[in-house]
C-alpha cells in the first residue's frame, strides 16, 4: 500500500530567509521557546471558492517541466491531464476545458504564473507543479493557488518512481478533495475484475475452452495487471477491506469450483477458507464490510444456499434454508444483513435477511421478472444496486431500502449487469454490452459521468477496492 | 539589533536546529509569515518531498494439475459421445421425457462399465446473468445426478460441477443456439 506521511509545507522566501525570521522573533524573546503555531491564512486563500455558491472552477494546464528532457515533459503532461480527470470525476469542481488554455503561454516556474491570464479564463482556482526527474526518480512540487488572491492555498512536494507518474496526479487529486472539500476522492482506488483479454484456451477431454483470468487495474482502468496464472476459469474477484487481498472462484483445483483468498502483493499461495473438495463446491465470495467474514453460496447441503464464515474459515454459518437457488450475497453497510437472490417465489428476485440467518428473509423486488447480482451499498448510503431484466437484457437498478423507491442506473443501453459500488459509494461500476463486447464502466450515482474502463478483451464482475 | 545580540540569537537558533536534528525528526513546517501579496513565492519549501509508492502484485504459479491415468482413450471414449447430454427448458431443471431417455440409456452403459467415474456438466444458455447462471448450472447437474441415482448408479461413481454460462457449446444468439447449451454435459474421467 501507499506509504505517505503527512508534510504540510508553507512556501516561504529562501531558507536563509527564514532563518533569518525566526532569527527576529528569538531575539525579541531571548529565552528558548516553543516552535510558534503557523500562521493564519490569509483570508481567502484557504479554501477556493467561486464567490457564486455554485462549484469553484479549476483549471489544470501541464506541469512545468523542471529538467528540459522529453521524458520529464512526457511526466509533466501526463500529471496534468490525469489530475484533471480526476478532479472532474468526482464533480466537487467544474473543471475548465483544457483546449481553452492555449492562449495562456505555459509558466517557465511556480514563481511566474500569470494569474491574470488564468482570471480572464475564469478560474476560482489553478493546479500547477514542477517536475523534476533525478534518474529513475522524479520530485513534484505542486500548488493549489487561488487566483484571485494570488497566492498558494495548497502547497507540497511529493517524491517516487518515474514508472508511474500517473500515481502523483492520484494522491494530488485526493489531497485536493480532502482538503477542499471534505471529501474522501477514490483516485488511488483500484478495480479487480475477471477477463478473456489473454485469449486462453483450456484444453479438455473433448472441449477446447476459452477461460478468464484475474486483474486489477487503476479505477480509471489504467495499469492493468494480472493476479492469476493458472490457466483455468477465476471468476468473481472482491476486494478484501485492507485491499491487500482479493477472493475469488477457481476451478483451479482439479476443475472443480472453490473459494481462493490470495495476498496479491504477497505472491504466496492462495488459501481456500471454505475448503472446497470435489463434493463441496462453494462460488461468488464477498467480504464483510470490516473485513472479518465471508459471504458465499455453496452446494454442501444438497443445493446452492448461502453461508458465512470467518475469513480464515472458522465458524461457518448456514444462512438460507430453501430447497431451491439462493445465491449472490451482499452484505449491508453495518454488517449486519446480507442481500442476496432466490428462486423461491418461482423467478430470481431479490431478498435481504439478517447475517445469522435466524429470520425470515424479506423480499425487496416487487417489479421485477428477474433480478440477480444484490450490491449493497456502503455507509453513510443505504441502497442495493441490482441487475433487473428489460427487455431481452439486463439494467442496473438502485433500491434505496429507507424510501423503499428504486431508480434505474442505465437504460438499455446493451446489456447492464454485476454492479458494484464505489468505497464512497458516490460512483458503481458495472458491466455493459453497449459496445459489442463485455466491457467495465463507472458512473456517478445519479448515472452521469460515464467512462469506459476496459479496452480490451471481454470483462466481467468488477468490485471496487477502498 | 545589537551585534553580539544577533551573534547570541543564531546561536541560539542553530542550536536548537542541531537539536532537532538529533533522534526522531519528524516532517515539520516551518512557521512563518506569509509572503506579502506584492511578492511571488520562490524556490523550494524546506519539509522533505512525501514519498509516493504504491506495491506491484506477484503472481503465483499454476499448481501442477491432476492428470488421471490412460488419458487416451478417454478421450476417445468421450469423443464417441456415448454418455449423451440432457437438455432443459429455459430457468428450468427438470427432466423432460426425452431426458429420462437420455439417462436410461446413460445408466445402462454406466453398469456395463462398472469402473467409470463420470462427471456431470450442469451448463446455461446466455440469457441470464453470469452468477445466477452458476447456481442454476448447479441445481442442473444436482438434479440429473439425483435421478441417475435412482437408476442404480452409485453416487460416489458420480460428481458434478457447474459452469454456469461460461462454456457455451454453441456461441449463436438464436433459440437454438440457446437450446443446445441448456444442458448437463457427460464427460467420463476416469476409467
Amino acid at each position: 500500500m501507499m506509504t505517505i506521511r503527512s508534510s504540510f509545507i508553507v512556501p516561504t522566501s529562501t531558507l536563509g530567509g527564514a532563518l533569518l525570521l525566526s532569527l527576529i522573533t528569538l531575539g525579541a524573546a531571548d529565552r528558548q521557546q516553543p516552535p510558534p503555531t503557523p500562521q493564519q491564512r490569509q483570508e481567502g486563500s484557504g479554501i477556493i471558492t467561486s464567490g457564486s455558491g455554485s462549484n469553484p472552477k479549476l483549471a489544470v494546464p501541464d506541469f512545468i517541466a523542471a529538467t528540459p528532457d522529453a521524458e520529464t515533459k512526457a511526466i509533466a503532461t501526463t500529471i496534468g491531464e490525469v489530475l484533471w480527470n480526476d478532479l472532474k470525476f468526482e464533480r466537487e469542481f467544474y473543471m475548465i476545458p483544457r483546449d481553452t488554455y492555449q492562449s495562456i503561454p505555459p509558466a517557465p516556474s511556480l514563481e511566474a504564473i500569470p494569474f491574470d491570464r488564468w482570471r480572464e479564463l475564469g478560474a476560482d482556482g489553478l493546479v500547477i507543479g514542477s517536475v523534476r526527474k533525478n534518474g529513475t526518480a522524479v520530485t513534484v512540487e505542486v500548488r493549489l493557488f487561488n487566483v484571485a488572491a494570488r497566492n498558494a492555498a495548497f502547497a507540497k512536494e511529493y517524491s517516487g518512481t518515474a514508472a508511474n507518474p500517473r500515481l502523483f496526479a492520484h494522491t494530488i487529486s485526493d489531497e485536493i478533495h480532502k482538503l477542499q472539500r471534505n471529501l474522501i476522492g477514490v483516485a488511488r482506488t483500484k478495480l479487480t475484475f475477471s477477463s478473456d483479454r489473454d485469449g486462453e484456451r483450456i484444453k479438455g477431454t473433448v472441449y477446447d475452452r476459452k477461460i478468464k483470468e484475474i486483474y486489477i487495474a487503476d479505477y480509471d482502468g489504467a495499469n492493468p495487471r494480472r493476479i492469476t496464472v493458472n490457466r483455468s476459469l477465476n471468476i468473481n474477484p472482491v476486494w478484501s477491506s485492507d485491499g491487500k487481498a482479493i477472493a475469488y472462484t477457481s476451478y483451479r483445483r482439479a476443475n472443480f469450483p472453490d473459494i481462493f483468498v490470495q495476498r496479491i502483493y504477497d505472491g504466496t499461495p492462495p488459501e481456500s477458507p471454505a475448503h472446497g473438495t470435489d463434493r463441496i463446491h462453494n462460488f461468488l465470495p464477498a467480504w464483510s464490510p470490516d473485513g472479518t467474514r465471508i459471504a458465499f453460496m455453496s452446494n454442501r447441503d444438497g443445493n446452492p444456499e448461502i453461508y458465512v464464515m470467518n475469513a480464515d474459515g472458522s465458524n461457518l454459518r448456514r444462512i438460507t434454508r430453501q430447497p431451491g437457488i439462493d445465491a449472490t450475497p451482499s452484505w449491508s453497510p453495518a454488517g449486519n444483513q446480507i442481500a442476496f437472490t432466490s428462486d423461491r417465489s418461482g423467478s430470481p428476485q431479490i431478498y435481504t435477511v439478517d447475517a445469522e440467518g435466524l429470520q425470515q428473509p424479506r423480499r425487496i423486488t416487487s417489479d421485477e421478472s428477474w433480478a440477480d447480482r444484490a450490491t449493497w451499498s456502503p455507509a453513510p448510503y443505504n441502497e442495493i444496486a441490482y441487475a433487473g431484466r428489460t427487455g431481452p437484457g439486463f439494467d442496473i437498478k438502485i433500491f434505496n431500502v429507507a424510501t423503499g423507491i428504486t431508480q434505474l442506473l442505465t437504460h438499455g443501453e446493451g446489456s447492464n449487469e454485476s454492479p458494484a459500488f464505489s468505497p464512497t459509494g458516490r460512483h458503481l461500476a458495472f458491466t455493459s454490452t453497449r459496445l459489442g463486447n463485455q466491457h467495465i464502466f463507472i458512473v456517478g450515482r445519479d448515472g452521469e459521468g460515464l467512462i469506459q474502463v476496459t479496452k480490451e478483451g471481454n470483462n466481467f464482475t468488477p468490485n471496487w477496492s477502498r | 539589533m545589537p551585534r553580539h545580540r544577533l551573534f547570541v540569537a543564531s546561536l541560539l537558533a542553530l542550536s536548537l536546529a542541531a537539536a532537532a536534528c538529533h533522534g526522531k525528526k519528524p516532517p515539520v513546517a516551518r512557521p512563518t509569515q506569509p509572503p506579502p501579496e506584492s511578492e511571488m513565492p520562490a524556490a523550494r519549501p524546506p519539509a522533505p518531498p512525501e514519498p509516493i509508492a504504491e506495491p506491484r502484485p506477484v503472481t503465483v504459479p499454476p499448481e501442477p494439475s491432476v492428470s488421471s491415468a490412460d488419458m487416451g482413450s478417454l478421450d476417445d471414449i468421450n469423443k464417441k459421445g456415448i454418455l449423451q447430454p440432457v437438455f432443459f427448458e429455459l430457468d428450468r431443471i427438470e427432466i423432460s421425457s426425452e431426458g429420462q431417455a437420455v439417462l436410461a440409456k446413460n445408466a445402462e452403459t454406466m453398469k456395463q462399465y462398472p469402473t467409470w467415474i463420470v462427471s456431470i456438466e450442469g451448463h446455461c444458455d446466455e440469457r441470464g446473468t453470469a452468477e445466477y447462471n452458476l447456481a442454476l448450472g448447479e441445481r442442473r447437474a444436482l438434479s440429473v445426478r439425483q435421478y441417475l441415482v435412482t437408476l442404480g448408479i452409485a453416487s460416489d461413481r458420480l460428481r458434478t460441477v457447474s459452469y454456469g454460462k461460461e462454456f457455451p457449446f454453441d456461441p449463436g444468439h438464436t433459440e437454438s443456439a440457446w437450446a443446445r447449451n441448456r444442458r448437463a454435459n457427460f464427460v467420463v474421467t476416469a476409467k
